[in-house]
């Protein structure tokens, strides 16, 4: 700690940190462009310029930029003084001389840092007469607009997709005042993070051109805090709306969870709530057999008659539904008849997991965690394409082992550019062993790619090698124990190792022997963790709250003598095999979906309910880590649109039953979720009740500055209507309300006084880059229990021998594409991949295979021509085919190919 | 290391890209020098040669290109078969180099960034070329040319084909 | 021998080949460094001189080499570097000094190498300079031959490898991190300090960075003592300089010099006086980035502490003469242009003040002033100042600017009220 002085007044502050970053913490002003918290200080603005006193005696001081300050104690400094504010000033004046001052049609007019940043300057008057620079601007893909006119040259979009994401396909160009910002040549940006450029960018040179496309100013948005649908991650987002459609989202600072990043699928997928595929009606079939609109009334009516003979009933839930409707359905129909809606391989894996986080030695990470790991062993994942920001995370891993050198010389952390200075080329150790290339093997010290028996065995042989009493692996090549020699050592020399795992590959062996290498690591008592990773949203919500898989539906449908199937929010097609799916639906008389997009389960339902997305509905997700976040319905709807849960009980009180009488509004649910089911305790944590209010208020979802509030819904009636209340949540749907600064579970809206912009969320930091004020949101569910004796697996599988006539076929996942929901996304579509099959090269020479040949590939059944991929990085005798993309809809990997 | 038959950078351009490898801790240091030695055979950068170079030197063509366009003396735009550099700094503006330049200028028909048609000349103002006691000066491709009046430009000129 | 920089040069003849310098005293510095000095010793004696840095700053060169670290757990490669980037309008002592005698160089960097048990040496020259390019490679290569570079050098264990690396532009290069920079193929930006780079410098290695005319003094150093070099000056600043004329004198060029000779001499002995039908007005008396002088300075000695008291700083040495005939505005405009076209881009008072002073006094040559320009000129004079920008380009930039307003500031009025350039 230090105090430092601040136009006289007397703060005590971390003097780890820059006086910029303080004299924010502490609610002091200070404009500045190029600092930013996740990302360091390098200088470049010179916006934040205050003037610097020696000591008591020196009356005139020096101007010196706070960003660069070390926060020393008792140093003295003045924001105030005349001089470092026209100096402010003028930095203003010299960044607007090219500027084009084309606000009103700005896409970041009102959330504005550059405007903010003038405005608290004081430039208002301007003194250059000379003509502008102007640039061409640049095609950077659907995701990306670039308007490099509007430029002020801070660096930090270079700096965060070079330096922070490691992009190369996008750099600062030129030198004196023709600096451009952009790519070598038009194109689609290449790296996923790409849209934090938008968030970055302190003005409006990277906006998001999707939001173009249906535009709408910030204040004139209607706002929540929500979780991100798209992968297991969790990442903490804002949902805005306008008009019944998502307008955009924007990250939502967790320093647990995202920081101040999202992916660019997190970002971007959000149109499927837009979608025309939307289920927006309840439908029956008709006496035609056509599935056709009908009336809730009539529906119900319907479901009244189905549900009142619950003991026929099964139900199949989701990893895309909450946590509340999963429980819900399964009280409903009973814990041996409700099923996760997992696959066979996800639902056991998930189970290993779930059973290896609760009672092995070692904790699974947070994202901060994770950026803080000091060295990594990745077995089976790509997790640039399986949790896309969990890989933004291990990016910055391999930093920490070389910032020891930084502390060394003295440079303080913050000093980005000393920093890499220092650093150079070094990366701390970083293995990856993966079935074929992945995103990450830029930052690798070393990738094996093998079959997924043989990344398990250098998994149990790193363990080994760690613990005597783990398990020996049998006939290993030298090479791969000198492998596994190398990654032991640099784990075992870590302070903070970190194993990285998961369930895409759909191999138990990889899990356990990643069980293992953490179980023996952690025996040095140091902060070992695990991370696994799952795939959807609410993969570990559904895995906590137990149940058969979507096979084990399938297999015991008969002797379970249902009639009825009540599905929720799944797509059984994309968890078993057509044939075994077609079969199974058809043994029942009423097969009832309750979903949001259309899809081939909903194709054969009987009745199907408009379930509502994270748009229109609220609940709870638990993600890879075990932690509980729940999600706000974002804007009012008329339609039907409604959770699961809450359909399930209108259907069910229609029929009779009283089970769920209770439950008129999310509390109740969460309540009984929290007192009858065990692994899912304390998920009430997660966020305040409807109930929660600050001076009598209800938070309000619209901005103070909410235009049309008493007109938006006049095309239906003239008459100001009374704003609709929402049940489930402490929030009004419009802008009365409290809008001061809400519990953190509550942000939907960083916005503070004098500060328009994202950048407003220091005044939403406990401490800034850390916490937010009243902690980060969300709950652990999972942690490690304190002292237990961990039983090594010992499944160690033999070596893999390739087959002559077949391949053992694994899933490649897709950024864009392997994801159900993101995928419809226009913008997304034009992003993802097509179908293909990758080979080794060799393998591809013998078969007499050409990149881009089309040869039949046979699957379990299903014949498909798919191009080949050649590559080096997938080892002999394997090959990989994309999972989820649209032509490969019916591929239930990994198993055996034909070619 | 081997020659790689797959860049189209030619067997010479490799070979002393490849001895500057030697001089540097990393390939990617060697980077201006690999783009001087290319120009020096080529004349100029062109988009497809940034990304010949970017793969010589395991780099991408963003980050050769971010280089290239920052040294003055490394031309992303085709020039003529001589490049003339005349000084336009202090030393040299007071000894009269404006009216060289003009001289220059009406002369050959162009303007300073531009190229004749013939290809002959390309015009590019310079940083004081470190012989002011020589003032006004330039450079023609890599020779110095000192105490310069309009005769004598004339004089020069004739010398580059 | 009170030329020590310049004894072996004679244009007429050209540079002396190796066999030839050593004939007239080469390579006896390094003799003597190597095989009778401690590392420790050849920096003590540099210290001890008063050696100061020719690149412009003037910072002791013994002082800097002490942050060097030394000894076993040193970390290598360590890096010498020479720079020889030269690219400060009216400067161009390195040419001579490397053009004409390339041994004094590089039997410069072998001694001072030795000092700080460099592993590399490198020589960063301006793309511009290809005679001194041919002259440096073929003493090296001679060198090379006769294994003062290399491997084991004269039996000391100790080794060291010199390469010359050719820029591609950019005064910005001779900053010594922008430089480093450079030198690992990146855009020259300069680095933040600390780190320094005696610390942490090329490739993250300790690394000294050194003017051509800086290295070149250390040899006799070592061969004739500190006491010998400080008595070669006229005042407390020690040495020779390398002195440089150029504008409308008689006889511009170069002349090494005690340390301390006063302005008047060098430009009325030396360079022969003004020429005949033009008066004397004003000088940067060190490049570019210095701030003028006048008549009142005419006797001033021309050191690193005198200069500065006169409020301006002796830089390279190499003076620019403003005279009568000459539009100071006109001249201010020449040095303006320069500095906003070599800017690094990476900071913003630089990056886009200096175009805007640029374009003003553009607009007063031209007659398109206004009354309130002189402020806004003076505005960036004042915030382009030390500390405000991320190094020390744009503050140079802005001396010769500043002065030329403080003491020409009537000929900017005229220029606004009569709306043209009375010199036109
Ligand atoms: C913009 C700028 C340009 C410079 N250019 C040169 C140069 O061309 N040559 C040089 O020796 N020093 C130059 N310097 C000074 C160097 O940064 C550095 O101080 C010097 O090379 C150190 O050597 P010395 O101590 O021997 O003078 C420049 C400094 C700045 C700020
Ligand atoms: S003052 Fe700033 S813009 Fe100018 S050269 Fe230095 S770092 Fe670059
Ligand atoms: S924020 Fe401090 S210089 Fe940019």
């Amino acid at each position: 700690m230090a105090t430092i002085y601040v136009d006289g007044k007397t703060y005590e502050v971390n003097h780890v940190n820059n006086l910029l970053h303080e004299c924010l913490q502490k609610g002091i002003d200070i404009p500045y462009f190029c600092w930013h918290p996740a990302m360091g200080s390098v200088g470049s603005c010179r916006q934040c310029a205050v003037k610097q006193y020696k000591d008591e005696n020196d009356a005139t001081g020096q101007i010196v930029m706070s960003c660069m300050v070390p926060a020393t104690d008792g140093t003295k400094i003045s924001v105030d003084d005349p001089e470092a504010a026209a100096f402010r000033k003028s930095v203003i004046e010299w960044l607007m001389t090219n500027h084009p001052h084309d606000c009103p049609i700005c896409d970041e007019g009102g959330e504005c840092h550059l405007q903010d940043m003038t405005v608290m300057t004081g430039h208002a008057y301007r003194r250059f007469r000379f003509k502008k620079k102007t640039y061409i601007n640049q095609y950077l893909g659907p995701l990306i607009n670039h308007e490099m006119n509007r430029c002020i040259q801070c660096y930090r979009c270079v700096r965060f997709y070079k330096d922070y994401a490691h992009g190369d396909d996008f750099d600062v160009f030129g030198a004196h005042n023709h600096v451009y910002f952009g790519r070598h040549e038009d194109g689609v940006l290449q790296n996923e993070f790409s849209g934090n450029l938008v968030e970055v960018c302190p003005t409006g040179v990277f906006t998001d051109k999707t939001l173009k496309q249906h535009y709408t100013r910030k204040w004139d948005m209607t706002t929540a805090p929500s979780i991100c649908t798209h992968c297991g991650v969790g990442c903490n987002t804002i949902g805005a709306e306008r008009y019944g459609g998502v307008r955009r989202i924007l990250n939502r600072y967790n320093g647990q969870v995202n920081g101040y990043f999202l992916c660019d699928r997190g970002r971007y997928g959000y149109d499927y709530v837009n979608s025309a595929h939307r289920i927006r009606t309840p439908m029956r079939r008709k006496s035609n057999g056509e599935l056709g609109t009908a009336s809730k009334d009539d529906v119900i009516g319907n479901l009244k008659n189905i549900l009142a003979r619950k003991k026929k009933v099964i139900g199949i839930g989701s990893p895309r539904a909450s946590v509340e409707s999963n429980f819900a359905l399964k009280k409903f129909v009973g814990a041996d008849k409700y099923y996760t809606g997992l696959s066979d391989t996800a639902s056991k894996l998930v189970e290993q997991v779930i059973g290896i986080l609760k009672n092995g030695p070692v904790r699974s990470p947070s994202l901060k965690d994770i950026r803080e790991s000091d060295a990594v062993f990745i077995l089976g994942e790509d997790v640039t394409n399986t949790a896309p920001m969990m890989a933004l995370a291990l990016r910055q891993s391999v930093r920490q082992a070389p910032l020891k050198l930084v502390d060394m010389v003295k440079i303080p952390r913050w000093h980005e550019y000393a920093v890499q200075d220092v650093i150079q080329q070094r990366k701390g150790p970083f293995f990856i062993a993966g079935v074929a290339g992945t995103k990450l093997d830029d930052i690798a010290t070393r990738t094996y790619y093998a079959e997924p028996d043989d990344i398990a065995r250098l998994g149990y042989a790193v363990a080994h090698l760690l613990d005597n009493n783990a398990p020996a692996v049998k006939k290993l090549d030298e090479e791969i124990r000198q492998l596994a020699e190398e990654i032991a050592q640099a784990l075992s020399k870590a302070e903070r190792p970190l194993i990285v795992s998961g369930i895409s590959l759909g191999s138990e062996v990889i899990i356990h022997a990643a069980a293992n290498v953490a179980a023996s690591l952690s025996k040095e008592q140091k902060r070992t963790n695990i991370s696994y990773i799952v795939p959807e949203a609410n993969t570990m919500g559904v895995g906590l709250l137990g149940g058969g898989s979507v096979g084990d539906a399938i297999r015991s449908a008969r002797e379970k003598k249902a009639d009825t199937v009540i599905i929720f929010e799944n797509d059984l097609y994309r968890r078993a095999n057509k044939e075994s799916v077609d079969t199974f639906l058809k043994q029942f008389e009423n097969v009832i979906v309750i979903d949001y997009l259309k899809n081939n389960t909903t194709e054969k339902a009987t009745v199907v309910l408009p379930a509502g997305t994270f748009g229109e509905t609220g609940g709870t997700f638990v993600n890879y880590e075990g932690r509980a976040q729940r999600y706000f319905q974002v804007y009012y709807q008329k339609d039907e649109l409604k959770e699961s849960w809450r359909w399930l009980r209108e259907a069910t009180m229609a029929a009779g039953h009283n089970d769920f009488k209770e439950w008129d509004n999310l509390d109740a649910v969460v309540g009984a979720v929290n007192r009858e089911a065990a692994a899912l305790r304390n998920i009430n944590v997660a966020a305040p009740t409807s109930r929660f209010s600050i001076s009598g208020m209800k938070m309000s979802r619209s901005s103070a500055r909410y235009s049309g509030r008493t007109a938006i819904r006049a095309h239906e009636n003239v008459h100001e209507q009374k704003p609709p209340d929402d049940p489930d949540a402490p929030f009004t749907f419009t802008m009365e309300g409290f809008s001061g600064l809400k519990p953190p579970a509550l942000n939907n809206l960083f916005w503070a006084p004098r500060w328009n912009s994202v950048q407003s969320l220091t005044r939403f930091q406990e401490e800034i880059g850390g916490p937010l004020r009243g902690g980060d949101p969300g709950v652990r569910l999972i942690e490690p229990p304190g002292n237990i004796s961990f039983s090594f697996f010992t499944d160690i599988p033999a070596a893999f021998e390739k087959r002559d006539d077949e391949f053992y076929t694994v899933p490649v996942y897709h950024i864009f594409g392997s994801d159900e929901l993101s995928i419809q996304a226009s913008w997304i579509q034009e992003l993802t991949a097509k179908p293909y099959i990758l080979l080794n090269r060799r393998d591809a020479e013998t078969k007499k295979l050409n990149a881009g040949d089309e040869p039949d590939v046979q699957l379990s059944g299903v014949t498909l021509k798919l191009p080949v991929k050649i590559s080096d990085a997938i080892p002999q005798g394997v090959a990989g085919m994309p999972v989820g993309i649209p032509g490969m809809d019916n591929v239930l990997l990994p198993g055996w190919v034909k070619i | 290391m081997s020659i790689d038959s797959e860049t189209m950078l030619s067997n010479e351009e490799q070979k002393e890209i490849q001895h500057e490898f030697e001089h540097y801790e990393t390939k990617q240091a060697a980077c201006i020098e690999a783009l001087m030695i290319v120009q020096k055979h080529r004349g100029w950068i062109s988009d497809d040669v940034v990304k010949d170079i970017a793969a010589f030197l395991e780099m991408s063509p963003d980050e050769v290109d971010s280089v290239a366009s920052f040294y003055n003396l490394i031309f992303r735009h085709p020039v003529g078969r001589n490049v003339i550099f005349l000084c336009d700094s202090v030393s040299c503006w007071v000894m009269g180099s404006t009216a060289i330049g003009e001289h220059i200028k009406q002369k050959l028909g162009i303007d300073y960034g531009q190229t004749t048609e013939d290809k002959r000349f390309t015009l590019l103002p310079i940083a004081c070329l470190g012989t002011c006691d020589h003032a006004p000066a330039m450079m023609i491709n890599r020779d110095t040319h000192r105490n310069l009046t309009p005769e004598k430009v004339d004089t020069v000129l004739e010398k580059y084909k | 021998m009170n030329k020590p920089l310049t004894k072996n040069i004679d244009p007429k003849r050209g540079p002396l080949n190796l066999k030839d310098y050593e004939k007239a005293g080469g390579y006896q510095g390094m003799e003597k460094a190597l095989k009778e000095m401690q590392p420790g010793d050849v920096t003590k004696v540099v210290k001890d001189s008063g050696l100061r840095g020719r690149g412009g700053a003037g910072f002791p060169t013994g002082v800097k080499w002490g942050f060097v670290p030394m000894g076993d757990n040193a970390p290598h490669p360590k890096y010498l570097i020479c720079n020889a980037d030269e690219m400060e309008p009216g400067t161009y002592k390195d040419r001579l000094l490397m053009e004409q005698d390339p041994h004094l160089l590089v039997e410069s960097m072998i001694v001072s190498g030795y000092a700080m048990q460099a592993d590399i040496g490198y020589i960063f020259l301006r793309a511009e300079y290809a005679e001194a390019e041919k002259a440096l490679r073929k003493a090296i290569a001679e060198v090379y031959g006769k294994k003062y570079l290399g491997g084991n050098i004269l039996g000391t264990n100790w080794s060291f490898e010199l390469y010359i690396h050719t820029s591609a532009g950019r005064y910005i290069c001779g900053e010594e991190t922008a430089l480093l920079n450079a030198l690992e193929g990146k855009r020259a930006i300069p680095r933040a300090k600390p780190p320094f780079p005696p610390v942490v410098g090329l490739f993250g290695k300790p690394t000294i960075v050194n003017n051509v005319e800086t290295l070149c003094s250390v040899p006799h150093i070592v061969n004739n003592g500190a006491i010998w070099y400080k008595d070669l000056s006229k005042t407390d600043d020690a040495g020779t300089k390398i002195y440089g004329v150029s504008g409308k004198v008689k006889k511009p060029g170069l002349w090494e010099l005690p340390m301390g000779t006063t302005m008047r001499e060098i430009i009325e002995e030396h360079a022969g006086g003004m020429q005949d039908d033009v008066k004397f007005r004003g000088v940067i008396p060190g490049g570019a980035s210095t701030d003028f002088l006048v008549e009142e300075h005419y006797d001033l000695p021309m050191d690193y502490n005198e200069v500065q008291k006169a409020g301006s700083r002796l830089g390279t040495g190499t003076m620019i003469i403003l005279d009568d005939q000459t539009c100071p505005v006109g001249m201010v405009h020449s040095l303006e242009k320069f500095f906003a076209r070599e800017s690094c881009g990476f900071c913003t008072p630089c990056r886009d003040g200096l175009p805007w002073v640029e374009k003003i006094l553009r607009a007063l040559e031209e007659g398109e002033g206004r009354e309130d320009d002189i402020a806004t000129l003076e505005m960036h004079g004042k915030f382009l100042g030390p500390g405000n920008t991320f190094c020390a380009f744009a503050p140079g930039a802005v001396e010769p600017l500043q002065s030329a307003i403080k003491y020409f500031r009537d000929d900017f009025q005229r220029h606004i009220n009569q709306k043209r350039c009375p010199w036109r």
